[in-house]
């Protein structure tokens, strides 16, 4: 097997107080028809939980649902975590309830991609097979 | 992990220079390693043979059984268990690659989130990625990475198609298989594969009907029948005890007369 064709490893997950999952659960599956192995951590994470388990699962790219309104304080301390313990290299992307006014802040500090309402599924799994495999 | 080994730059790291941080018991080294060995680079052997086992060798657990008979939400009292006793406890969570796509969905550690920020546990998800048997094709090289990095205990969870998972026989010092109620009869129990392999049958699930029949056919077959409620932590003490009994056997088996 030549290192080009060993599969994405992905995290998806939710964090914080949010239980909405349907969403989530989608998109795991359309990931999984596409060729990507997803270590799918459930509800209720907290940001310490997802980079821990960002870490010890070695993926290339954690995914994030947040329908609670939490957004803006969940994305950085994820980022803020990674950075400080050396995994800044895994790309954070995210979907859900996320207003325009805060898209731009979250991408500058640095979140890869965020997928909301109406997103069609190629766009995400697109997204997602875009990222760099090599490693 | 250091700054300087940390990333893609990992790559370009010494075997000797990556084995070193695994048997510092670096995450970020350890993981990087399986991840090698699952995409069968060059580099992951390469580590191995640098890597040094400790004279006091970890104590190798699997967990089998059929699909939904409790084995992550058992292997996660277990992991509670065996860290008050003190231990680092390592575990390899197995689930199937998809023949169709080559997708995997990894759900194992749902059920042991809680141990996600525990630094004296490592969680690994691991696709079959066309084996078969019932592991992974790195799970052996991925057992020495976490025996070097000095995981005393290490729990490895089968994928759970139940009849032809024997090679976890050959990796684990102790077997334990779980059947849960109501999933057959004791003509089941008689066929060849899973209780064949087993030093330990749990009947999981056990407030469940049908378990009192469940432990009466397989005590029949086999030695250690043990019943467990896992989600409730029930029978778990008893599942510890039968491990320790198991491993002692097999250890003064072993001694030189």
């Amino acid at each position: 097997m030549t290192v080009a064709s060993a599969p994405l490893r992905v995290l998806i997950g939710k964090v914080g107080l949010d239980g909405h999952d349907r969403g989530v659960k989608l998109v795991v599956r359309a990931l999984r028809d596409a060729g990507v192995e997803i270590i799918y951590t459930g509800l209720h994470q907290t940001p310490e939980q997802i980079v821990s388990t960002a870490i010890q699962e070695d993926v290339q790219a954690i995914g994030l649902s947040i329908h609670s309104g939490a957004h803006n304080s969940l994305f950085p301390r994820v980022l803020a975590l990674l950075k400080e313990q050396g995994a800044g290299d895994v790309t954070l992307f995210g979907g859900g309830i996320i207003p325009d006014d805060d898209v731009p802040r979250l991408k500058a500090a640095g979140v890869q991609m965020l997928f909301r309402p109406a997103t069609p599924m190629h766009d995400i799994v697109d997204f997602v097979k875009g990222l760099r495999t090599d490693r | 992990m250091s700054q300087a080994g940390a990333g893609r730059s990992l790559k370009r790291e010494d075997a000797a220079v990556m084995a070193e941080q695994v048997m510092a018991g670096e995450i970020r080294a350890v993981a990087r390693v399986i991840t090698w060995l699952e995409d069968q680079q060059p580099l992951g052997p390469a580590v191995i043979q640098q890597l040094l086992l400790p004279a006091r060798r970890a104590m190798v657990i699997g967990i089998t059984g059929y699909p939904g008979t409790g084995k992550s939400t058992v292997i996660d009292h277990l992991i509670t268990a065996y860290r008050r006793l003190g231990h680092r406890v390592g575990v390899l969570a197995i689930d199937i690659t998809s023949p169709v796509t080559g997708g995997a969905l990894l759900g194992d550690r749902i059920r042991m989130q809680h141990h996600a920020d525990d630094p004296n546990v490592y969680i690994r998800s691991m696709a079959t990625r066309g084996q078969q048997g019932g592991l992974a094709r790195a799970t052996r090289g991925a057992l020495q990475v976490l025996e070097a990095a000095a995981y005393d205990v290490i729990l490895i969870e089968t994928v759970g198609v139940g009849q032809n998972e024997i090679d976890i026989m050959q990796m684990a010092h102790t077997v334990v298989a779980l059947v849960a109620p109501g999933l057959g009869d004791d003509i089941q129990a008689m066929k060849a594969g899973l209780l064949e392999v087993a030093d330990i049958v749990v009947v999981n699930k056990a407030d469940r009907e049908g378990a009192d029949a469940a432990i009466r056919d397989l005590r029949e077959w086999c030695p250690h029948v043990i019943r467990t409620v896992a989600v409730k932590g029930d029978g778990i003490a008893e599942l510890i005890a039968a491990i320790a009994e198991h491993e002692r056997l097999k250890d003064l088996a072993q001694m030189p007369s």
